[in-house]
């Protein structure tokens, strides 16, 4: 009998969770990833993850309205189906990570401790300290070297993954590169998984870790891969300015108190302290009575940017607003936020336990990804239900197996067969926007819910009567073939000339992040867009005579960056075109010459298609499977205020 | 200025200098870096020095990503990108340690302000010397990755079907795992520690000292309810060569932890547990 193998690429959450559940059922995997998967950009989530919990329900909460929450803040772009099992199997995936070992936080009686988070009145957010994406891939990392140590997972670290081997439109293997000796090679598989994380260095500086670029991503969007709701990317409002990186400041400093204000009067040079409260903006809570600081993301992002960029009221006349925690105890701070303050502390030399914060928006995820599909579960409602109301009683049970059938091959399979998307890579839970601590849960959920997929797959599909060990070397030999005469390509321009602006790989990198991120963020328009369009089409065109630095054949890093800017180019065309295309304001993305949400036209997905003969992107608009909860206007609660009038000092939101 | 009252004595010491030196600095001053350099494994190293313009918040990893976008020496010489290991870029991931003018530290919160304030002051990068060079500051740390292997750095679970939730914990308790639970892997209290020498052989590695982020993850793990289980297996190990009695007590790991571990109390728990182990297995005859 033929063995069959699982590929894995990337080793953050998603793809450790998918390692695990698929080892664990006895298929070995391999596990490819640019870093010490114990690296992975997973390790910067600080906030936590999100769980329906005995305290939350006891007060009226439930997996329900979690899912009811998480469609609202997507602004109804998410299908709905994945999102109800998603919440329905939170919890269990909370007591999962217990058992690894997780360090959550506990209550005095040793339970585990809860906080608030945005787009929520519940308090469902786990967390261990202020690093909780670090304990959880920790945990997962552990479950992986154990069964690495029993032979089950096979680790390539510092190998990247250069390009699907699709036979047949069915995925066979990929083509990886050692990125010490740069030996390109096939690896043959039966399914592959691709749980490579977002695409944050598209724009340049981001929260994101420097390597989050989307080149695998991109690599499989022009490889045949459809990319679904590419414009859809999340600027967290609150990140700290920083020459390299814009380090990210969680919600949970709001979630835990924290307060966003400028001075009323334009600026006022007062040292923070000094300014009384009746003289300070709180403008979040005064606009959205309810959910005051915590309102969602996208929400808080366009505030911020409103009241710095278009009322000129940022704190000294820059971009920046105040995120305040100094009412609070300093030890309960540290006790609380102690590794996101230290952050702020080590990088801007200031401690936020006694001085308020400065703080912009940066971007920070993307809700858009690989296109996927699910087979829908059982449950199916004969009509859709408006807004789910805390406290009534859930239209189902917790059970499982009422959103995404469990084990259906198809689950988070992308267009081509055997090609599985798993975790921030793909584009299935979020919508049109992400609410803070969903992420680490998606990523779980992936792996663990439709790693039993993959495995299904394997043994009883396609794979099965001919495996992937059993085709001909030529179709993998084609591959390797392609990916290494690229690369000759690349690095037979060492020497040639010498490289000028125009054709510098780091300068074409920054100015593609430049391009981005004033064009594609947080307020966008058609003449813009087209402007962002034609200066991608210079890039392509400068890249098209790019001119690298290091011919060496050994860990050659500046080759490997200069290769995956030619990939970053093909993804900010589809998040351009895809943008220009909806004619509508929804979540994150925000038009404001179409300030509205069109549910008519635009409730649906947008789906980027590259072709590969004319390296061009179609975008078309696809229907979405709303067929459970209907769509309303997605407000939050605001109010009108302006800036000048003066009001009783607020409670702080998150009490 | 507030310095941190939540530091112990020695890193608070760095802070106050760090502080000092960034309230001197002027942004828009060019200082050097100064890199020692190899191509790789068997290859000959050399310094090369680099001018760079700094600005506020500039760290070493903006200005080796200056450097990477024009490479030409501070004496005009074109030269190649600097090769080095980097990821989160917010001291959480651990890729990026490396020693800066003489001591091992991550690069990123590395701030050029604290290090070099004044126009042409030089800073001083190198690659750890207790891992092999893969090229420049780049060294491969699996050595460090096998040693949590050998000390089955995890929780034996049943597997991941939902099986309810794991045990309670006091937060007194949470509060101590959680801290010896962000080791990332960095590699500082090695590059320190006197008893920890390179070593490229891959087979000697079982009987080498194991070191102390090692010994610090069993104690995290012979203190969880389940992690527990495997505490007899931990011990075998730590007690055989290469175990917690090769440590000379030297106590540089503590000082360089800069996840603020306490490395040198864990070694003591472990050492007082081998010997129990030990006389356990003794009496009872296994
Ligand atoms: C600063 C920050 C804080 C956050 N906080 C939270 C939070 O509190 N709660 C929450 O829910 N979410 C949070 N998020 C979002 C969340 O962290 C991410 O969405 C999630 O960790 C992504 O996990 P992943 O497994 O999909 O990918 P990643 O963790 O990004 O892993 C990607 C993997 O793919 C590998 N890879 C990539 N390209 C290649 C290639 N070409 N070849 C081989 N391997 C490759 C990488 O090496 C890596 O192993 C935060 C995000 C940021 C930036
Ligand atoms: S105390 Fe032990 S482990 Fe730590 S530096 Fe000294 S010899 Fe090394
Ligand atoms: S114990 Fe500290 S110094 Fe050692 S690897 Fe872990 S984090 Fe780094
Ligand atoms: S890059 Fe992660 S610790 Fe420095």
């Amino acid at each position: 009998m033929s063995q069959h193998r699982v590929i894995v690429v990337g080793g953050g959450l998603a793809g450790l969770a998918a390692s695990v559940r698929v080892a664990e059922a006895g298929l070995p995997v391999d596990l490819f990833s640019l870093v010490p998967v114990k690296r992975s950009h997973s390790v910067c989530a600080q906030g936590g993850i999100n769980a329906c919990n005995e305290v939350a329900r006891q007060q009226g909460y439930s997996e329900y309205e979690h899912f009811d929450e998480t469609i609202y803040g997507g602004d109804f772009l998410a299908d709905q189906h994945p999102v109800l099992e998603m919440a329905n199997w939170a919890p269990k995936i909370i007591d999962l990570l217990d058992r690894m070992g997780v360090p959550f936080n506990r209550t005095a009686e040793g339970m585990r401790d809860l906080r608030l988070f945005g787009g929520s009145l519940f308090k469902r957010t786990h967390f261990a300290g202020a690093t909780t994406g670090q304990q959880l891939i920790y945990a997962l990392d552990e479950q992986t070297r154990r069964y690495e140590s029993e032979g089950k997972v096979t680790k390539y670290e510092y190998w990247e993954f250069l390009w699907p081997i699709i036979e047949d439109a069915r995925c066979v293997g990929i083509v990886a590169q050692d990125m010490r000796t740069m030996q390109v090679r096939a690896f043959r598989a039966d399914a592959v998984i691709m749980a490579t994380g977002g695409c944050g260095l598209v724009f340049g500086k981001s929260t994101n870790s420097i390597i989050c670029n989307g080149a695998a991503a991109a690599r499989c969007y022009q490889a045949g891969v459809w990319y679904g709701n590419p414009e859809m990317i999340q600027v967290h409002p609150t990140a700290i300015p920083g020459a390299d990186k814009l380090r990210l400041m969680s919600e949970s400093a709001r979630g835990e108190g924290g307060r966003v204000w400028v001075p009323r009067k334009p600026g006022d040079p007062r040292a923070p302290k000094d300014i009384p409260e009746t003289e300070r903006f709180y403008f979040l809570e005064e606009k959205y009575p309810a959910y005051g600081n915590i309102v969602p993301r996208d929400i808080a992002t366009r505030e911020i940017f409103d009241i710095c960029v278009n009322q000129g009221m940022g704190v000294s006349g820059e971009n920046q607003v105040y995120l305040d925690l100094t009412h609070k105890d300093p030890e309960y701070l540290t006790k609380k936020l102690g590794g996101i303050l230290e952050i702020y502390e080590k990088f801007v030399g200031v401690d936020p336990r006694h001085e308020p914060m400065k703080i912009f928006p940066a971007v920070h995820y993307s809700m858009g990804g690989l296109w996927t599909q699910f087979t829908k579960g059982s449950y199916n409602p004969s009509e859709p239900r408006p807004k789910h109301k805390s406290g009534s009683p859930a239209p189902l049970g917790a059970d499982v197996g009422l959103g995404m059938q469990l084990g259906a091959i198809n689950n988070m399979m992308t267009n081509v067969q055997g090609l599985y998307a798993f975790g921030e890579v793909n584009f299935a839970y979020h919508g049109a926007n992400r609410l803070g601590a969903n992420a680490l849960l998606s990523c779980i959920f992936d792996g663990l819910f439709c790693g039993v997929s993959v495995v299904n797959y394997v043994r009883n599909d396609a794979p099965s009567k001919n495996p992937a060990s059993d085709m001909p070397a030529s179709a993998f030999d084609r591959v390797v073939d392609q990916e290494n005469k690229k690369s000759q390509r690349l690095l037979s321009t060492v020497g040639q000339g010498s490289a000028d602006a125009a054709t510098n790989p780091y300068l074409i990198g920054k100015e593609l992040g430049d391009e981005m991120t004033a064009a594609c963020t947080v307020v966008r328009t058609e003449p813009r867009l087209e402007q962002c369009l034609k200066k991608l089409a210079e890039l392509k065109d400068r890249y098209a005579r790019v001119r690298l630095p290091d011919d060496a054949p050994w860990s050659n890093q500046s080759f490997t960056y200069a290769r995956a800017v030619g990939d970053m180019l093909a993804i900010a065309d589809a998040v351009a075109l895809g943008a220009k295309g909806r004619k509508e304001s929804r979540g994150a993305h925000y038009r404001t010459d179409f300030p509205d949400r069109d549910d008519t036209n635009f409730m649906k997905s947008s789906v980027a298609r590259f072709d590969a003969a004319s390296r061009s992107t179609t975008v078309t608009f696809e229907p979405i499977d709303a067929s459970l909860i209907l769509p309303t206007a997605r407000t939050y609660g605001k109010k009108d205020v302006d800036a000048g009038a003066k009001k009783p000092a607020m409670a702080g939101a998150a009490s | 200025m507030t310095t941190a009252p939540h530091l112990p004595p020695h890193a608070a010491e760095a802070a106050r200098i760090a502080a000092a030196n960034r309230a001197r600095a002027v942004p828009g001053r060019k200082v050097y870096v100064k890199v020692f350099r190899c191509d790789g494994p068997g290859k000959p190293s050399r310094w090369e020095t680099f001018q760079v313009t700094v600005e506020r918040g500039s760290n070493v990893i903006s200005m080796l990503q200056q450097i990477a976008a024009n490479p030409v020496t501070a004496d005009g010489k074109k030269t190649t990108p600097v090769v080095w290991d980097s990821g989160c870029l917010e001291e959480v991931c651990g890729a990026c340690t490396m020693v800066i003018n003489g001591k091992a530290r991550q690069s990123c919160s590395c701030l050029i302000d604290d290090y070099a304030p004044a126009e042409g002051d030089t800073i001083t990068l190198e690659p750890m010397s207790k891992f092999p060079v893969v090229r420049d500051l780049w060294v491969d740390r699996s050595r460090l990755f096998h040693n949590l292997k050998r000390v089955k750095a995890w929780v034996p679970i049943d597997g991941t079907y939902s099986l309810g939730s794991g045990p309670t914990e006091s937060p007194e308790s949470q509060e101590q795992r959680y801290v010896m639970s962000t080791c990332m892997s960095c590699g500082c209290c090695l590059e320190a520690c006197p008893q920890f020498n390179l070593e490229p052989d891959e087979s000697a590695w079982d009987t080498s000292f194991i070191g102390a982020h090692a010994i610090n993850q069993a104690r995290l793990f012979n203190e969880h309810e389940t992690g527990k289980r495997l505490k007899a297996d931990r011990l075998d190990t730590l007690a055989a060569a290469g175990g917690v009695n090769d440590c000379g007590n030297a106590q540089n790991c503590v000082k360089v932890c800069p996840k603020l571990i306490p490395l040198t109390e864990s070694i003591a728990v472990i050492g007082r547990a081998v010997t129990i182990h030990a006389f356990s297995k003794w009496f009872s005859g296994r």
